[in-house]
């Protein structure tokens, strides 16, 4: 049996470790906070519980559970044949883990970065084995969405990749490999939709709903540019367009405003109960959030 | 007690989507409104609202196709616990 190791448990990482665990491998699950860590059992008991009546399979889920092994210290990480890393989207922080990484697990093991904006070159470089890692972006929520992006780094080996590329066909997943490059594909396309989005707001050129609703009626998207912004966390879109504006050195990246104010208030979307939108205990929006800046 | 739980449901339903019409027997997946977000609301209001915990087996798409079905689900749950 595989063992991997998930570090972070916030929404992509309790994702993860779910999608692992009921796929039949041994999961590590790490995060810094013993109260996020329970936070996210109970969030995958939940959504383990949904799976059938959300049309995937039914799931068994005390055995679920009982695949999952949590903690705070890297050390769990010594038998890990993956490490899959899904902490804050922030490179200072993914900077001071790595060389963590390097000392806690075994020499095989390969470092899969789920990142949604950071180029995996760069996180190979501050690893000792640039050649195990790479990247594959998971997409939200992690257990119901087949497509991943798989972005092997510059010193990728062929092995790192095929091995990788077993254990996502073993998730249920369907790789899509591109480039190396900031934000791949899906998100540096999708960040700027979302910050052009959230320009419209503080502009006061329309409201969320309405942002929206053109999205959802026009195009015949599910789920309209701002609402996807609560889902992903208006702290992430945030994070990631400012990863976006590094790397560049464009102005065309330039975050928005309102996503700033917004994330230093704590409007962080679903998570803290309130972005764009506000929502009820049972995670219904209820209206659009007031807007922390008038335009 | 039945057209209670009828009501509050179609009421928890109506408050999401109020420009749309449901009749208690209209299966609201092929309407086309339910995402996985809103069969999880669901069944997040219904565990709530009503007190009770619905078992994984019962966490099937046929139980939640319609108002009528949601409401025996309850009902069934009640008299499970003995709060018929």
């Amino acid at each position: 049996m595989t063992t991997v190791g998930v570090l972070g448990a916030g929404v992509m990482g309790t994702g993860v470790a779910q999608n692992l665990a009921q796929t039949g491998h041994r999961v590590v699950l790490i995060d810094l906070s013993p109260h996020i860590l329970e936070h996210a059992l109970a969030q995958i008991e939940r959504e383990a519980r949904m799976s059938r009546l959300l049309g995937g399979p039914a799931v068994d889920v005390p055995s679920v559970l009982s695949a999952i092994t949590t903690g705070t210290e890297p050390d769990l990480l010594a038998e890990a044949d993956f490490v899959i890393e899904n902490i804050t989207e922030d490179w200072d922080r993914k900077r001071r883990l790595y060389p963590t990484l390097d000392r806690a697990c075994p020499p095989g093991t390969i470092y899969v970065v789920n990142t949604s904006a950071i180029p995996i070159t760069k996180v190979a470089s501050v690893t000792s084995r640039p050649e195990q890692v790479i990247g594959v972006h998971f997409m939200n929520p992690v257990p119901m969405k087949e497509a991943v992006e798989l972005i092997p780094g510059y010193h990728t080996s062929a092995r790192t990749i095929q091995r990788t590329r077993a254990l996502l066909t073993a998730m249920g997943k369907k790789a899509i490999e591109v480039k190396d490059s900031c934000g791949f594909v899906s998100n540096r396309v999708l960040m700027l939709t979302v910050n052009e989005a959230a320009y419209l707001v503080y502009e006061g050129v329309a409201s969320a709903e309405t942002v929206d609703e053109v999205f959802r009626s026009c195009f015949g998207h599910p789920m309209g540019p701002l609402e996807t912004a609560d889902l992903i966390g208006v702290d992430t879109i945030l994070y990631s367009v400012e990863v976006l504006y590094q790397e560049f050195a464009d102005s065309k990246y330039r975050p928005c405003p309102l996503l700033r104010q917004m994330t230093d208030a704590g409007l962080h979307g679903r998570k803290t109960g309130k972005g764009f939108y506000s929502y009820d205990e049972y995670g219904r929006a209820i209206r659009a959030a007031d807007r922390a800046v008038a335009a | 007690m039945d057209n209670d739980v009828r009501a509050q449901i179609h009421g928890f339903i109506a408050s999401r989507y109020p420009h749309a019409s449901i009749g208690d027997d209209e299966d609201i997946f092929s309407l086309g409104f339910v995402n996985s977000l809103f069969a999880m609301e669901l069944v997040m209001f219904i565990e709530k609202n009503f007190n009770i915990r619905i078992p994984n087996e019962e966490l099937r798409i046929d139980n939640f196709r319609t108002t009528t079905r949601m409401a025996e689900l309850v009902e069934r749950q009640a008299v499970a616990v003995g709060q018929g």
